[in-house]
């Protein structure tokens, strides 16, 4: 039975679901309200990017009811403490939210954090008032100093971004989970649901995804898909799994045995 | 006098306000955020900031993203 009383608090919000959903690569904004919709998440992600200024596209928030969700602008793109710092300006300017997912990448091909960057980038949007969200490596020594500067949440990479490998190094992740008081979010790299349920298995409070759900053959039943395996994954977590043991050990009785 | 708006150059009237460009451009207020020679204008200052020839404008929202 789901508990009710479970939330995950960030930057002093309560939220019911654990699973935060990306709004990028979906095949029309039609589909991308309702993989939002069926995930029920209720944090999604958003780039910052310039005004179409001939105004012949629709805009997402044409399809999505901001009240809804707490939109986290992201700062995708970004190669620079500088130039993420910008983004996050102008996301809380367009948005009216403190909340930003801040990353800030090294390389084209592996979209891996650079780490000293989003350090500096952090400690600057911290003292402007930000809630951040950093995207970064599972690295339980650079999580605690994001922790230390002040960020809302932690959130390693299980994998590459996009990549659908899943959680490639779990004791990672489960070292800065025992070692960091903040929230620990799986962002990037979970591929298929049971990759969700075995981030939230660790005992993460929550998962962010988004080619997982955005790429699937059909999105919308992806999205379920993740919905509740974040929920199965909590559950298993919070109920506290057998030891792994090397030898069989019957459930049946002995006693009683008529052979 | 130009400006040049989203990486692009405009041909605009002199003295026009932000508010004035958006208007121009049907660009609602709500959910916009405008940059002008990289200092964010507040939206209280957009019938009030008065663009310059040479100014370098940016009009950002919010896309699709992960």
């Amino acid at each position: 039975m789901t508990d009710n009383t479970d939330k995950l608090v960030i930057g002093g919000r309560e939220f019911s679901s654990r699973l935060m959903v990306g709004t990028g690569k979906y095949a029309s904004f039609e589909q991308t309200a309702r993989a939002l919709e069926v995930s029920g998440a209720q944090i999604i992600t958003v780039a910052v990017r310039r005004v179409n200024l001939d105004r012949s596209k629709e805009s997402l928030l044409d399809y999505i009811d901001p009240q809804k969700y707490t939109l986290l602008p992201n700062t995708a793109g970004c190669y620079t403490a500088d130039d993420a710092i910008r983004t996050c300006r102008l996301a809380r300017e367009a948005g009216m939210s403190d909340f930003v997912k801040l990353e800030v990448l090294g390389d084209e091909k592996t979209l891996f954090p650079d780490n000293e960057e989003l350090l500096k980038a952090a400690k600057v949007l911290v003292s402007e008032g930000f809630t951040v969200l950093p995207y970064c490596s599972d690295d339980v020594i650079l999580c605690k100093k994001l922790e230390d500067l002040g960020c809302a949440a932690v959130m390693p990479l299980g994998a590459p971004i996009g990549s659908g490998l899943g959680i490639r190094n779990p004791y990672n992740i489960k070292i800065i989970l025992e070692n960091v008081k903040i929230p620990v979010i799986v962002d990037a790299g979970v591929g298929c649901a049971s990759d969700a349920a075995i981030a939230m298995e660790l005992g993460c409070d929550g998962v962010l995804m988004n080619t997982a759900i955005a790429g699937a053959g059909d999105p919308i039943a992806m999205a379920e898909a993740m919905k509740l395996a974040v929920i199965a994954g909590r559950l298993s977590y919070k109920a506290g799994r057998i030891p792994r043991k090397l030898y069989a050990n019957a459930s049946s009785p002995l006693d009683g045995m008529f052979l | 006098m130009h400006i040049i708006l989203n990486g692009e150059r405009s041909e605009q009237q002199d003295g026009l306000s932000i508010t004035g460009l958006l208007a121009g451009l049907g660009i609602g207020l709500e959910r916009v955020a405008v940059e002008v020679n990289l200092d964010i204008v507040p939206k209280a200052s957009y019938d009030t900031h008065m663009l310059s020839d040479g100014d370098r404008i940016e009009i950002v929202h919010f896309v699709g993203g992960g």
